[in-house]
């Protein structure tokens, strides 16, 4: 990085050749004509009324509540493995590493089939699970959080296992010099160096389980108010009530942007 | 007192190597880059475990594969000073010196205290609350010595603690570091490239080649009878091997002879000689009374007002395939004219016999 002053000049690096500027200003019209559509046809008028229907709120706090939740779970249990993804070997770790990516491409509904099968209420483990306490994963909001966080977690596990691999571990050599053990090198070392991976990483993770539908209908159902994320509130008034759609839509947008524009610049370019 | 004794494969690395360094002694390993300093003090600090040897301080075994002792990096009695310093960018430089007593157990206030202390006695009172990148190059790593030395070590290991400088601030931070690693009874082991580093800070020099130990002894021995190439090339002084050929004379590989004024103290010998000593011609010279060596110039070099002819000797008679020594003389550049001088003469090197140092190989 040069010094300030040097910021603002034109360089010619910066003037892209002139080959490029078609395909990417194709490409961007490509991106943002679907979303002016949805502006244009907006049901403006009855917006406000459509935006608070219980239908469309209820969506929206499952959404949140959901993706937060997917999105703190995952970080729980995925920085953990991301570091032992990085750090550690042992027999069958790239084995393990693409058991770990298999949900990002997996169709998600295979996914929530796969979940129905290990925690439904004859799955491999929510059987007995179901039979010793009647718990029930699927068809609750903890299915929406279950099938969100089995989508989502590989984006956080492979941004914060790749921050790790490019951390410059000779910081945790000098921890080890000064006497600090495993646990504190770990958590006053090597987690403020990765931070940056992490943020990014929880950020593409709660992007995902956002707008995660196939696992979580699949898995959770479609129950107004109980599992009816907004995509799934989308999907289905679209064959109803395309106003309404659109302005789950129009939310999901903005909610969408509000989140990534101001995390982008700061968390997102490095 | 640190006795080391490693011996470890790592990559193209084969390392065997031996050091030690009594409390209150500053040892130098000088060498050139890849020749494995480096890792004989990762070695040390329990970075890197040894494949054979043993470590030890003050008597406590650190590390014996044999025995199956390997003490952790965090239980050594020891203190790093890294290349490039290492300072945690994200703790101030208070917290940084902290570090190693919160570490320890010691409750933060107490730590912070002690750490306070000291900052100030180094003269960085005033920084104690600054970042790592606000730091100039010296409080950088006076923080990072500081860092090393809270902790109390036994021993303090350095790792080039002035590579990371630029060349204007290295004279002052070198003569500061002198002054502050003096401060420290223990055991102290510097790595370093380079041999000003060595000859300043350093009471003794170990120079390790290519994971070997070639030549120890205080700076000044090493100095004045370099045992090798690299040694010789580093203090600026020409390295000739040969053998003995009579009570003052010494047969090279290429086959030419040199009188020295010294009787020889073995068989296998190793002649010094100062680049200013060597005078070029471009003919026999006459009168035997002199050292004269047929040679060929390989390169010229301007240094201010003289110019460094690297020559490479010329065999004599059949001593093909032998490898013959490449010496510097240093001339003026009017010689270099009057001689026409360029890459490909053949001249001759003459030496008189009481600007040579002959030494035992």
């Amino acid at each position: 990085m040069t010094a300030g002053h040097g910021a603002r000049r034109p360089r010619a690096s910066g003037r892209p050749p002139w080959a490029l500027v078609p395909p990417a200003a194709l490409t961007l019209g490509f991106l943002v004509l679907p979303f002016v559509a949805l502006l244009q046809r907006a049901p403006w008028s009855s917006l406000r009324e459509l935006l608070s229907a219980p239908l469309v709120t209820e969506a929206l706090r499952l959404s949140l509540v959901s993706a937060l939740a997917a999105t703190g779970l995952s970080l729980v249990g995925g920085v953990p493995l991301a570091w032992m993804l990085a750090r550690t070997d042992f027999p069958g770790r790239s084995l393990v590493r693409g058991l770990v990516l298999l949900p990002m491409v997996l169709p998600p509904v295979v996914g929530g089939a796969a979940l129905l099968f290990a925690f439904g209420r004859r799955g491999l483990v929510g059987g007995p699970v179901y039979d010793g306490t009647g718990f029930l994963l699927p068809f609750s909001l903890w299915g929406v959080i279950a099938a969100n966080t089995f989508v989502a977690l590989p984006f956080l596990v492979v941004t914060v296992e790749a921050g790790l691999r490019s951390a410059d571990r000779r910081y945790e050599d000098a921890a080890a010099t000064l006497g600090a053990g495993r646990w504190m090198i770990f958590r006053q070392v090597t987690l403020p160096m990765v931070l940056p991976s992490i943020v990014a990483g929880a950020v593409l993770c709660w992007a995902r389980a956002l707008g995660e539908f196939g696992a979580t209908v699949t898995f959770a159902g479609n129950l107004q108010g109980r599992t009816q994320t907004m995509p799934l509130a989308v999907f289905l008034a679209l064959e109803s009530d395309r106003g309404a759609a659109i302005a789950l839509s129009l939310v999901l947008v903005a909610v969408s942007l509000a989140v990534l524009v101001p995390l982008r610049d700061r968390w997102l370019a490095a | 007192m640190l006795r080391a004794d490693i011996t470890l494969r790592l990559g193209d690395l084969d390392l065997d190597a031996a050091v030690e360094v009594a409390d209150g002694e500053v040892v130098a390993l000088l060498g050139p880059n890849g020749a494995g300093k480096t890792t004989v003090l990762r070695c040390i600090a329990g970075l890197q475990a040894v494949d054979a040897g043993r470590i030890e301080i003050d008597g406590r075994v650190l590390d014996d594969p044999a025995a199956g002792t390997f003490v952790p990096t965090a239980e050594r009695p020891i203190g790093v000073v890294f290349q490039d310093h290492l300072l945690f960018p994200r703790l101030t430089a208070l917290d940084n010196v902290a570090f190693g007593l919160r570490a320890r157990g010691v409750p933060k206030a107490q730590a912070r205290a002690d750490a306070a202390g000291w900052l100030a006695r180094v003269g960085l009172a005033e920084v104690a609350g600054a970042k790592p990148r606000a730091l100039s190059g010296g409080q950088s790593q006076r923080v990072a010595l500081t860092r090393a030395l809270a902790t109390e070590p036994r021993v303090l290991l350095l790792d080039e603690p002035l590579a990371a400088l630029d060349a204007r601030s290295r004279v002052h931070v070198r003569a500061e570091l002198r002054r502050h690693l003096a401060t420290f009874a223990g055991a102290r082991l510097l790595v370093t490239h380079d041999p000003v580093d060595a000859l300043v800070l350093a009471d003794r020099l170990v120079v390790i080649e290519t994971g070997r130990v070639t030549q120890r002894g205080t700076t000044a021995e090493v100095a004045r009878r370099p045992r090798s190439r690299y040694v010789a090339e580093l203090v600026g002084l020409n390295l000739l091997h040969g053998t003995a050929a009579g009570e003052h004379t010494v047969r090279l590989a290429s086959g030419a002879e040199l009188t020295v004024a010294d009787p020889l103290p073995g068989h296998e010998v190793a002649v010094a000689v100062r680049p200013q000593a060597v005078t070029l011609h471009r003919r026999p010279p006459e009168g035997s009374a002199r050292n004269a060596w047929p040679a060929v110039v390989v390169d010229l070099e301007a240094d201010h007002d003289r110019v460094r002819v690297q020559l490479t000797e010329r065999a004599q008679g059949g001593t093909d395939g032998a490898s013959l020594s490449a010496i510097v003389a240093e001339v003026t550049p009017a010689s270099v004219a009057e001689l026409g001088l360029a890459p490909g003469t053949e001249v001759w090197a003459t030496v008189k016999a009481v600007d040579l140092a002959v030494y035992e190989r």
